[in-house]
């Protein structure tokens, strides 16, 4: 039976990749730019990236989905449910990014801007080359974990219709009522991914820790 | 101002939906938080099955995505023989999946009490489960009540969930709304502003109960 099951499941793995990869992708992007915002000297462009940050946190993700695939048509944005997937969750995730950048900046001491700036780098330099590396590098690991968390919230996708790992295991539930089955299957294949993506974030995670040498 | 009038009406239809979303919640946390106390205390353990029972429990309920637990109670429950509500398989999933998130945060908090209170503990004679509850677990209760309270914020967000199982909570009040009157954009968005002030509201109590519970350390 799992044999039979295994398959039909496993074939939702990729667009699950597909949804959290982008996502990560464009979250971080425009986490960049959050917390540039944030640590802005303009007050009101700091108050708007805060306001954002936070409305985005206190909304369930299911509630964001919903909005984005049923509510923006009403407005002529019809998206596709992958679309409507990878807008939403890249909103989330931009926001939990950006509060991670902002961590990983703050462990950066003092000392490095101002060593930086005495010897004479501009300012584009010292963040391009002293500080991004090094805030990257204890950042890292948060961006992992959030990632794997992105990965599990990424079966919510199912629930407006992207055909991922659980939108497959609920079909195949239904089909077979094998519903225990198809589940654990699920369940297990979330598990395999998440160990993979853990244990390569730990090899980058020691490479860089090796190659630039901060606590 | 359309919308509005909109929302005053729909939201008598809302209300029961969010009190099933607040039972769910709430339930979920009174049960989620002792269990995942427990599941910390066992990984302690000297008795090795119990560290094996903890950590089975602990990484299922955190490695799986909630919706695919819950989904797993939904479906596998009734195989068993076992038939509940949807809102109690709701509560028994979500309860999973606190507790297991919960017993990290419990099991951290523990880790950080330092050794010298468990030996002050000893030496005045508070030994066993009574040195436990009067000396490291109000101290680890502390430290652990700001991610708690991140945690019970992320159980209110996941009751949203109960949804695709039929639980009768705002999310599915706000969808049987949206079929019946296809304003799903400004419905949608009632349930967002909903979801967004009880969180707030929460989140500025829980910074009251921070800063009662830090008094002790502000005063010298």
């Amino acid at each position: 039976m799992i044999m039979e099951l295994l398959p039909a499941i496993a074939r939702g793995a990729g667009l699950t990749l597909y949804v959290t990869g982008a996502s990560l992708l464009f979250g971080g992007i425009i986490g960049l730019l959050l917390v540039g915002a944030v640590r802005s000297p303009i007050a009101i462009v700091r108050a708007i990236a805060t306001l954002y940050i936070n409305m985005v946190r206190v909304i369930p993700p299911i509630t964001w989905l919903f909005l984005i695939y049923f509510g923006l048509p009403q407005y002529a944005l019809r998206l596709s449910t992958i679309q409507a997937a990878i807008i939403g969750f890249s909103i989330i995730a931009s926001a939990f990014m950006a509060e991670i950048y902002r961590s990983g900046l703050l462990s950066i001491p003092d000392g490095q801007r101002e060593a930086a700036h005495a010897l004479g780098l501009s300012a584009v330099t010292t963040v391009g080359h002293i500080i991004t590396p090094q805030a990257f590098r204890v950042a890292l690991p948060a961006i992992a974990t959030y990632g794997i968390g992105l990965l599990k919230d990424s079966a919510l996708a199912s629930t407006i219709g992207v055909r991922e790992i659980t939108y497959y295991a609920q079909q195949s539930a239904k089909q077979t009522h094998e519903g225990l089955l198809s589940f654990i299957v699920a369940g297990a294949l979330y598990i395999i991914i998440s160990l993979i993506v853990a244990l390569v974030a730990r090899q980058v995670d020691l490479t860089l820790r090796r190659k630039i040498g901060v606590a | 101002m359309d919308m509005l009038t909109q929302w005053i009406g729909w939201l008598p239809n809302l209300a029961p939906g969010l009190l099933v979303s607040l039972q769910l919640t709430g339930l979920s946390l009174l049960f989620g938080f002792p269990l995942g106390l427990l599941f910390a205390v066992m990984a302690a353990a000297k008795f090795a099955p119990l560290q094996w029972i903890s950590f089975f429990f602990v990484e299922i309920g955190r490695g799986l995505p909630a919706l695919v637990l819950l989904y797993l109670m939904y479906f596998s429950l009734p195989d068993a023989g076992i038939t509940l509500t949807s809102l109690t398989t709701a509560i028994i999933a979500l309860t999973w999946n606190t507790g297991a998130y919960a017993s990290e945060y419990f099991r951290a908090g523990l880790a950080a009490v330092p050794l010298g209170q468990k030996e002050a503990a000893l030496t005045s004679g508070l030994r066993g489960w009574t040195g436990f509850r009067l000396v490291i677990l109000p101290q680890a209760l502390r430290i652990s009540t700001p991610p708690l309270a991140g945690l019970a914020v992320l159980v209110f967000q996941g009751s949203a969930l109960a949804f695709v199982i039929a639980v009768p909570e705002l999310m599915s009040k706000g969808f049987e709304i949206a079929s019946i009157t296809f304003e799903y954009l400004s419905v949608y968005l009632l349930t967002a502003v909903i979801y967004g002030s009880i969180t707030l509201a929460f989140l500025g109590l829980v910074q009251v109960l921070e800063r009662r519970l830090g008094r002790h350390l502000q005063r010298n």
